[in-house]
């Protein structure tokens, strides 16, 4: 006799199937730094490795909530995002404009990619010198050694996502008769906008990288300091909970411009 | 026209185009010289690489000519002079389908009423009311050519230049759109200039067909076509003088292609 089979219950065993290989991968994300913090818990409390180095993940949390209740990481945290956001959009908004400029006029960008490719090596941190000099100790610096490091990757993503828009675009806007200002807005902007959002989702990385060694080296507040001093004197507690903020920050800010890169570009 | 000549709608006189390039310069069109007559709908048929984009582009203002000249007839001062329908990828994927329709009438800055009045009508001609609030991305190939021609449509310019619109289409949509074309075109009384690889195409759509060379692409023949309108595909299928008509022309294709390749 032949097996009577049924077409929905086939598929919905299928589909079960897939819901637990789902659950299974989510499960497997989670647990590799769930895996690493326990091994870490463990090797340090049974001093298999030097705890003064390597202080147990639990001892690091309890430093958090302390330094979090006695307010004193709250204001080393609200300063550097602020130098992280101000900085960042110093850099983000000139790049976008001259990377669009670049773009959209050849002559602009054959006169000014020289000055970008011949300046884009050096490392704004080896500038901090030269910064702390011309603005000074106070914030303008901090927040111009970030803007600086920003503002390259953005630049010449820009400069890359105009000039690669596909060309029967251009000779559509052209055929339709176009102005300069639709142009720019209905064809350059949109145009250029994933690559762009690509070039700023580096820049972001990049601030974080930067703000860090900008505190270390010339400021008296912020992650970045927190992490220096408390090296310097031996608290790997309280340097621990610096690195663990940096990383949570990076992976917020990821986030959300993921999030943005979603909104602004409904038609990908 | 027995009286009086006819002023052509497109009157192209002489036009060549010489590509030039480090020391070495190759011959696209020589010579074409055609006119067009208000309304009329002009299929040019030639091999790959004859020249047929190059002349659809000069119309277009994309491209400018070697030599000789082109005038299109103004009948109307806001009217534009020439939409054209891009051959694939024409529609702009950070729009939705409505505001690609939309397109040409925004770009000339119409008030709001006339250019959502006349996307309606056109988005509703091709059948993709439904559709228009989404992007190109979730469209077929097929739907996507009938956004190029909505939009081109509802620019309402004087003339209509297409580019192998139906190219990349299966046979089904081809014909389909085929028809939509010429149902849009008896209604709006365009004058069209049409580029095709497909004789049948040719010989359904058109009043005229221009057989052109292999390169140098020059005009080598005329065929009037004077099948009453309105069309159905199935009309050219089942008339014989039509399968005459389509030898005459393949076998003049067969010469050219023969030629290209000595
Ligand atoms: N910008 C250009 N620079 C140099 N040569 C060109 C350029 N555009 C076209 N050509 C040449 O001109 C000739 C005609 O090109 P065109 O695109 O007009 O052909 P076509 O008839 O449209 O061909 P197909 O049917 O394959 O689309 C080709 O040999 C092509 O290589
Ligand atoms: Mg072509």
């Amino acid at each position: 006799m032949k097996e009577v089979i049924n077409p929905v219950v086939t598929e919905e065993r299928e589909w079960r199937k897939q819901q637990r290989k789902g659950r299974m991968k989510a499960a497997l994300t989670i647990s590799s730094p769930l895996m690493l913090l326990v091994l870490w818990e463990f090797l340090s409390q049974s001093g298999l490795i030097d705890s003064r180095f390597f202080p147990p993940p639990t001892q690091i949390v309890s430093t958090f909530t302390s330094l979090l209740t006695s307010g004193e990481l709250f204001s080393h945290m609200g300063i550097s995002l602020f130098r992280i956001l101000a900085g960042f959009l110093l850099g983000v908004i000139p790049g976008i404009i001259i990377g669009l400029c670049m773009g959209l006029y050849a002559p602009i960008r054959h006169f000014v990619s020289p000055l970008i490719m011949a300046l884009m090596p050096i490392p704004t941190l080896a500038l901090l010198p030269l910064i702390l000099i011309v603005f000074g100790i106070g914030e303008t610096s901090k927040i111009v050694t970030i803007a600086g490091s920003v503002f390259f990757p953005v630049v010449i993503n820009t400069v890359a996502g105009v000039i690669t828009i596909d060309s029967i675009y251009i000779d559509v806007a052209k055929n339709y008769g176009a102005s300069q200002k639709d142009f720019f807005l209905k064809i350059a902007l949109p145009g250029a906008l994933p690559v762009m959002l690509e070039g700023i989702q580096m820049g972001q990385a990049i601030a974080l990288l930067t703000i860090v060694a900008a505190e270390m080296m010339g400021a008296q507040s912020g992650i970045g300091y927190l992490i220096w001093t408390s090296y310097s004197a031996f608290l790997l507690k309280e340097m621990f909970v610096g690195l663990i903020l940096i990383s949570f920050f990076g992976y917020l800010f990821s986030l959300l411009i993921r999030a943005l890169q979603r909104k602004l570009l409904p038609w990908r | 026209m027995t009286n009086l000549e006819r002023t052509p709608k497109i009157r192209i006189q002489d036009l060549t185009k010489v590509f030039y390039k480090k020391q070495d310069s190759m011959t696209a069109l020589d010579n074409i010289s055609i006119d067009i007559a208000d309304g009329e709908f002009v299929c040019i048929v030639g091999p790959s690489g004859c020249g047929k984009t190059t002349l659809l582009r000069i119309l277009a203002g994309l491209e400018n000519q070697s030599a000789g000249t082109f005038s299109i007839a103004k009948s109307s001062e806001e009217r534009p002079l020439q939409s054209m329908v891009f051959q694939e990828r024409g529609i702009l994927p950070w729009l939705t389908v409505e505001e690609n329709v939309a397109f040409g009438l925004n770009m000339r800055h119409l008030p709001a009423s006339i250019v959502k009045e006349r996307t309606h009508y056109f988005l509703n001609k091709v059948g993709l009311s439904k559709f228009a609030r989404m992007y190109p991305k979730e469209l077929s190939g097929g739907m996507k050519q009938r956004v190029s021609i909505a939009r081109a449509f509802a620019n309402d310019p004087e003339i209509l230049l297409m580019d192998e619109p139906f190219g990349a289409l299966d046979e089904q949509n081809k014909y389909i759109l085929q028809e939509e074309l010429l149902s849009i075109w008896s209604e709006t009384k365009k004058t069209v200039l049409f580029i095709t690889h497909s004789i049948d195409e040719a010989l359904f759509l058109s009043d005229r067909i221009l057989l052109m060379s292999s390169q140098p692409g020059k005009i080598l023949k005329e065929i009037k076509m004077d099948l009453p309108h309105p069309r159905k595909v199935i009309d050219i299928r089942s008339n014989p003088s039509m399968a005459e008509k389509f030898l005459d022309i393949w076998s003049h294709l067969q010469e050219e292609v023969q030629e290209s390749r000595k």
